[in-house]
Order: structure tokens, then sequence, then C-alpha cells
């Protein structure tokens, strides 16, 4: 029923040891290579260098041990959660592991992204498996040298024991440990002996950041680097077709100016001169394709709900009938607006493309398929290109695109120099890539007091929701049940923005059965509940979601909130959420202070399986629904003939810390295999929030951001001692 | 180019930049000082906050030459080592998501309790106000700037 991880790994293929010429061991660990069978780690590694190779378990002679992480750091955990899975079974003390960033290494990965919170849930098996191999091998060798059966041994903290009370450490025996035959079978840990895994450990980059030191991309300098500065077209829908840069070239620091694509770099020797020299650039525009603004796509998106344009995603059942034979039909139509991404770093990368290599240092997402745009692009094989990935000040799915790579590399070609790319903020909010606006219609059939049918609509900016989605929650619980999508195709840029769809869908739809439980005059968390009892026992395969691990965090979150309990003036709104195979559930507490509405808590039950670091999953949840709150209550972004509304933080509001609610996290626990936590903790926030405005004004906010779209004159103003 | 002889984290130096130039970008670009990270340029976001003469300022908005004699604080220089009762803090919490902003955070909290080392919960809040996380690790932040001032006192 729920979609599991399908990957099986060879162990032959999957992990190969050497020796290192200065001492050590090198364990070698192909990811996911079963989607991959192509790729398999070199044969003679002992004539390779060792920086071919970057997807390793280091261990030294002294026992010290590094641990490469392979994905992509955006601020999501994964540099210490990976690692420490690693660790947990091979054996070692988490104080005597150093943590290094993997580079895009394609023969050795396969799925070096930040997307989708996958990273864990896809790693899991392969990463224990890298563990346990090195383990294994290192007892062998052990045992080996005294002459007893390796069944004879344990290991703890890097120590290896014998029956006899003997001990050697890793590192006294890693050199032979590397020439042995790679075990087929090695045990896994039984969860209960974990002593990494479910700990809280601090983030390994915790010292760099506290002191300042170079981690970003950002930070990154190369001697002989210049710096870009890159004028785009100011509306979408516009053309350069000439500009004028001889008072760009009279500034001092000035290196040069160069046209590409639809753009122009100036090119400087520091980041504030190349800044300047763009701003003295005169460029001359014209209207290619229609500019868009935000009243056009408001009418042709409603105008796409009211037609009969749609493509099904799913249907159950008869829906017509449902809602012919129905006694009531509740109908309620959501609204959202664009939002842009909004990372605290501003995109940029550093390219220097010379005849025979590309290297490409950065923030990135998505390495691998990055790489490859850059080497179409220039037309050159992707054997020339390196991509290094240097810890992200945010992604948030922004760093998914590498149009930001594309133009350093296509710069640095033009002006043959190592150019390191800067937008500023203005940039970031402005060129582009956003979470499209959405418009969602949901109606409900109710017959004899039951939902007999269910029937959402979807407009979207150029992309409709897509995969699994139409399949998560109430899918199954309703039998006659039907998605349909429809979409405008516009020249703004969208992409996925954390958590891609449900983002939005999480509030329609728990909004949605919030206002249902009213009409069926029923407990809001017992309508909830209820659905889910017919999901139980299903033979549909194409659900997504477990009802019985929604059922837990329904009833986590019903308790550890206090829901019916409430003091005096404080409003609960409840939601629930099944999404990147994470369940959620939150309640929001809404006060009413100086007539507004105010979110005071947000009480999240999480089933994510096993939890591998409770200090960073925690960091994960609180902000994921605080994320989620933020830009339910308070963020806007529109068109006006394809310019957009805001271009920074002074006409573009992000939650702060007075806004801020506290966060109580609660985990279901269980001996599951981990799902993500980078996103599933925002989807349902909105919602909660949206339910108990609701509960403390009697205002249903259909449209976000709920401040901008609430009648605030209606609202008491009441404040709470 | 003008000439400026800056005072930094207890270290004189000399810089041959256009005086408009934000000290930001004199610290991240000449100085090589990359701790102070840039945001939005505006003063919005405090991620560029540092201290001139020990108060919190906006690196973005504080020109070159509008510096003088004043000594300008880093988060290189707050400690060296991360030993400040702040960076402290920071490390117990385990404050940071990305951790883009948490210098600029830190800058703030460190003026802010060396002005009031016994504030009240609704005093850090809106002493952290104007510093924006993106991340949104504002609980922690909030309990780290409190455990800081229980070090402090």
């Amino acid at each position: 029923m729920e979609n599991t991880s399908s990957l099986s790994f060879s162990r032959r293929s999957f992990l190969k040891t050497s020796t290192l010429a200065g001492g050590g061991m090198l364990i070698g660990f192909n990811l996911f290579n079963s989607c991959s069978p192509e790729a398999k780690v070199p044969v003679d590694l002992a004539d390779l260098n060792y920086n071919d190779f970057n997807a390793f378990i280091k261990i030294a002679d002294n026992g010290a041990v590094t641990i490469f992480s392979p994905n992509p750091e955006i601020g999501q955990g994964v540099k210490t959660a990976m690692p420490m899975i690693i660790a947990e079974e091979l054996d070692v003390a988490w104080e005597n592991v150093l943590v290094a960033q993997g580079v895009l290494d394609t023969k050795n990965y396969t799925r070096q992204v930040a997307g989708g919170s996958q990273s864990i849930r896809q790693g899991w098996d392969a990463l224990r498996q890298t563990g346990a191999t090195a383990r294994q091998m290192l007892v062998n060798a052990a045992a080996a040298k005294w002459g007893v059966d390796p069944s004879e041994c344990t290991t703890e903290e890097g120590v290896i024991k014998n029956a006899n009370g003997e001990t050697l450490g890793y590192g006294e025996v890693v050199k032979e440990a590397a020439l042995l035959e790679v075990p087929e079978n090695v045990t896994l840990k039984e969860p209960g002996d974990f002593k990494i895994i479910g700990g809280d450990i601090t983030n390994v980059d915790i010292d760099k950041i506290v002191t300042g030191k170079p981690l970003y991309g950002m930070d990154f300098k190369r001697e002989g680097m210049v710096y870009a500065s890159v004028l785009r077209p100011p509306a979408f829908g516009n053309k350069l077709v000439d500009f004028d840069d001889s008072a760009v070239k009279a500034i001092p620091g000035i290196i040069d100016v160069v046209r590409f694509d639809n753009k122009i770099a100036v090119l400087a020797g520091s980041t504030w001169e190349a800044m300047r020299g763009k701003k003295a650039l005169k460029a001359k525009w014209e209207e290619e394709t229609k500019a868009e603004s935000t009243e056009d796509h408001d009418r042709i998106l409603t105008g796409l709900l009211d037609g009969n344009k749609f493509e099904t995603m799913r249907a159950d059942g008869n829906v017509k009938k449902a809602f012919r034979e129905a006694d009531q039909v509740l109908e309620r139509t959501y609204e959202s607006p664009f939002l842009p991404h909004n990372c605290m770093e501003p995109m940029n990368f550093f390219a220097h493309v010379t005849t025979n290599k590309i290297e490409l240092i950065g923030p990135i997402q998505t390495p691998a398929g990055t790489a490859n745009r850059v080497a179409r692009k220039l037309g050159r094989n992707i054997e020339e290109v390196t991509l290094e990935m240097t810890r992200m000040g945010g992604g948030f799915g922004r760093r998914l695109y590498g149009d930001f790579v594309l133009e350093a590399a296509e710069i640095s070609h033009l002006a043959k120099k190592p150019v390191k790319v800067v937008y500023s903020r203005e940039d970031d909010m402005s060129a582009g890539i956003y979470r499209p606006a959405i418009k969602y219609r949901i109606s409900a059939a109710i017959k004899d007091g039951e939902i007999t049918g269910y029937h959402l609509k979807e407009a979207a900016i150029n992309s409709n929701m897509y995969g699994l989605i139409p399949n998560f929650f109430p899918a199954g619980a309703i039998s006659n049940y039907q998605v349909d999508v429809a979409k405008y195709d516009s020249n703004i840029t969208i992409g996925a923005w954390r958590a891609p769809y449900t983002n939005f869908l999480a509030f329609s739809e728990q909004s949605f059965f919030d206002e249902l439980a009213d009409v069926l005059k029923k407990d809001r968390v017992q309508l909830r509940l209820d659905l889910l009892q017919n999901v139980k026992g299903t033979t549909d395969d194409r659900i997504q979601y477990s009802p019985e691990r929604m059922e837990g965090v329904i009833k986590l979150a019903a308790e550890k909130s206090g829901w019916g309990k409430q003091s005096d003036g404080v409003y609960q709104g409840f939601s629930a959420y099944y999404c990147h195979n994470t369940h959620v559930s939150e309640v929001a507490d809404v006060v009413i202070e100086r007539g507004r509405p105010v979110v005071k808590k947000i009480t999240c039950a999480v089933d994510c399986g096993i939890v591998i670091n409770k200090l960073g999953a925690i960091n994960q949840i609180q902000g994921g629904a605080i994320d989620g709150v933020g830009h339910a209550m308070f963020s806007n972004f529109s068109f006006k003939d394809g310019v957009p509304s805001a271009n920074n933080f002074q006409n573009y509001r992000l939650i702060r810390m007075m806004e801020t609610p506290k966060v109580e996290v609660h985990f279901i626990e269980n001996e599951l295999s981990p799902t993500g936590l980078g996103e599933p903790a925002l989807p349902p926030a909105g919602a909660a929030v949206a339910n108990a405005i609701f509960a403390a004004t009697g205002q249903r906010v259909v449209k976000q951001p709920f401040i901008e779209n609430m009648d605030l004159k209606t609202v008491k103003k009441e404040v709470i001692g | 180019m003008p000439t400026y002889n800056l005072k930094v984290n207890g270290e004189s130096h000399t810089v041959d930049v256009a005086e408009d130039t934000p000290i930001l970008w004199v610290l991240r670009d000449h100085l090589n000082l990359v701790g102070t990270k840039f945001g939005c340029g505006i003063g919005q976001c405090g991620a560029c906050t540092i201290h001139l003469d020990g108060d919190a300022t906006r690196g973005c908005l504080l020109q070159v030459s509008q510096v003088g004699d004043q000594s300008i604080t880093t988060i290189e220089g707050l400690s060296e080592d991360g030993s400040h009762p702040v960076q402290q803090a920071w490390k117990e919490i385990d404050v940071p998501q990305c951790g883009y902003c948490q210098a600029g955070q830190m800058m703030t909290a460190s003026s802010f309790l060396s002005k009031n080392p016994s504030p009240t919960n609704e005093e850090i809040r809106q002493a952290m106000h104007g510093n924006i996380c993106r991340c949104a690790s504002y609980n922690r932040i909030e309990k780290a700037v409190a455990t800081a001032a229980d070090k402090l006192s």
C-alpha cells in the first residue's frame, strides 16, 4: 500500500575497498546502485588518485574516520544525518568521525539530489550496508590476526574485541582489512542497539557557522576570479533590443561587459563594483510575448475552473451521479498567489571554463543534471565538467534549477575568465521561477449525513499537480472521487517550491474538511478518523498514505494539543496531511490581539519512521511549520504587466520573530524505515491556522495570504491576558 | 580611489575602494572576512549585522566613508574560537538549519545582551525581530539568546 523503497543492492558492485597510499582504507559505496546498473567502482583502485573518489569512508591508521556525505546540504541536515547512518553500522564513536562533503560523482552515486525529502529515505539501506560491510571487513581482519572465528568478535566504538578479551583498534587492522574479500552478507544492527541513530547530534558544520568561516557559495573565492552582476529582462516576455554600456565602462574597476542570451553581464573586480556597473547600463527592451498581470491570471484561472477543459488525474465511482443524488453540496474555491523562494543566500555560482575543462563550484540541489545542462549548452563533453557543492544558504526548490550555473558558465566562456555570478536580492526575487499561482475548487456531495462524492478541480499557471498527489488523502476514503486539472501557459517561469503543490493543496483540502465537519455536525478530528476507517484494508495499491499511520498522528496531535480542552480566548484549528512519505498532523492555537489573529503555538505530531537525528529533525519540523504559517499568513507576490510586485524585503513579507509561534514536536515511535522531513511539516500548517482563525473569528479564509484577505474590521479587539 | 584606514576586530587595515562601498563588501571582498553575509542590501534582513563601537549595525547600509575611527567587530572577531557565550549558546541549542543568517543573528544578539544582560522573552523577541531566518529557526534563536543571557549573568 504505502509506497516503499524498492531499491536493492548488489554487493559486488556496491562496495570495493582499497588501501590508501598514505595508509588507511577507502570504502567506496555506490548509493542507489540498482537505479544505475552500469555504475561500478573502477577495478584498479591502487592506480587511482584519491581525488578520483569522493564517496568513501576513509579510516586512518590511528582510527580516525572520515565519512563523505554524498548529497547537497541546503539546511535540511543530511550532511549530519547521512554520515550518522554509516557511522552507526560501522560502529564508531561519533566524536571520532570527520564529515566532508562529497563532490559530484556520477560513477559512484546516482541520486546526488536535494529534493523531494528523499535523501534519507532512499539512502537508508545503502548507507547502512556500507557501514556494516566495512565493519565486517575490519572484524575479519582482526579475527585472522588472532586466529579466531570472526563470529567470536564484537565491536564497540571502533575497537574490536575477541572472546579472550584482547582488543584491536580499527586503525590497527585497516591495512589488512582493505585487502580482504568484500563479504556477501553482513548483519545490520537491530534498531534497539542503535547508539548514534535516534540521538541528538549537533550540525557537523556548527563550529564553522558560529565563527563565520567560509562555507557557502557566496564565500568561495579563487585567484583571478571576477564578479559578474547580470541585467535580466525587467518584465517577463521582454526581449533585449540594444544596450549602451558607455557609462559602465567609465566606472573604475569594471573589467568587461558581456552580452549573452537575453541578458548583459557586468564584470568587475569586486561584487559592489559589478553591482554598481550594472546600474549604469542603459538597455532597451521590447515586448516579445505579452506582458501578463495577476488580474489576467485571476480571470483565466477562474475561467478554467468554470470550463470543461480538464485532464482527469484520478476518478473513482461515479462523481456525477453522487452530486446529482446529493441532499446537499458544499463547494469552495481556494486561491494562492505566486511565491518566490527567497533563499537567504541569493543565487550565485562560480565557473571557470577553459579549453579543456569546465569547473563549477557553488550551491546547487541538482549537481548531476546541472553539469549536463552546462555541457550541452557549451557543446562540450560531460567528462570535461567537474562540480563541487558548497553548503547552501537555503534551497526550498529554487536551487533545483541551474539557470544561474548556466549563466556563470556562459559568462566565463565568453569572458575567458574564472567568474562568479552574484545575484542581488532584487535579481533573486525578480529573475523568475516561482511557486505557481493556483486555484482549487472543491465540492462535496452529502447524502444522509455522509460524504458521498468529492470533486477537486485545479487551475494552475504552467504546471499541474503531478505524480502521485491525486492518490493522497482523501483518495480511497470517499467512493465517488475525482481530481481534474487544467493549466494556463504563461511566460512567467515557475518551479518546485518547498512541498510543491501540496504546500497549497493541503491548505485547501484540510480547510474544506473543517467546513465539512460543521456541515455534517461532526467533531473535526472524528470526521477525519471516520474517513480513514474506509481506507483500512484497501486493496487499491495506488493509495499513497497509510490510514493507520495517519490515524496515529491525528490522535497524537489531538492528545498533545489538548484538542477540545483549550483555555478561554485560545482557538484551535486542526489539520493532517501526508506527503513526501511522511504523515504529519498539526494543531494551531490562535488568539486575537489588537484585532488581529496571532498564532501562538503549533503542536505537531509526526510519523517519519525511525528518527535519525532528533536534534536536527525537530529543527526541520519547527522550521517547516513556521514557514507554512508565515507564507500562508503574510506572503504575497503578484504581477503587473510582467513585472513582479515585490523585489526585496521592504515590499515582500516573510515571517519574523515576533509573529512566530512556539512549535512543539512529537514523534510517533516505531522501527519503520525513515522518511524525509524537509518538506512534510509545511503543508498542514496553513489549514491548521485558517481553521483556528475560523474558530476565533467565524471567518473562513480561502485566499492566501490570510492577513490581506480577511475582514479585519469585524474581528473583535480582544486581548488575552 | 580614496584610501580608508579601518579598525576591524582589533586590527588595522587599509583599503582602497570607492567611498560609497558598503562596509559589508569591504569586509567580504577586500578583507576576506566572509562571515558577514549579504542578504538584501537594504537593511531589511540583518544577515550583514556587525558591531560599530559595540552597536549592532547593518553592514550593507554603512558606507566605508562613514566609518571613520569607529571600531568594527564582525562574527570572526566576536571570538576567534567560538567561546563567546552567544556562540556557545548557538552551539548548545544547535540553532542553524542552513546557517546563512546566523552570523547576523549572533551579532544582533550579542550587542543586545551587552546592553540588556537579563532580558525577558518579550524583549528577546523584539530585539531579534529585525533579523530574518528563512529556515525559521526562530524558536531556537529565542532559546539560544536566553541561554546566552544565563551564561553572561
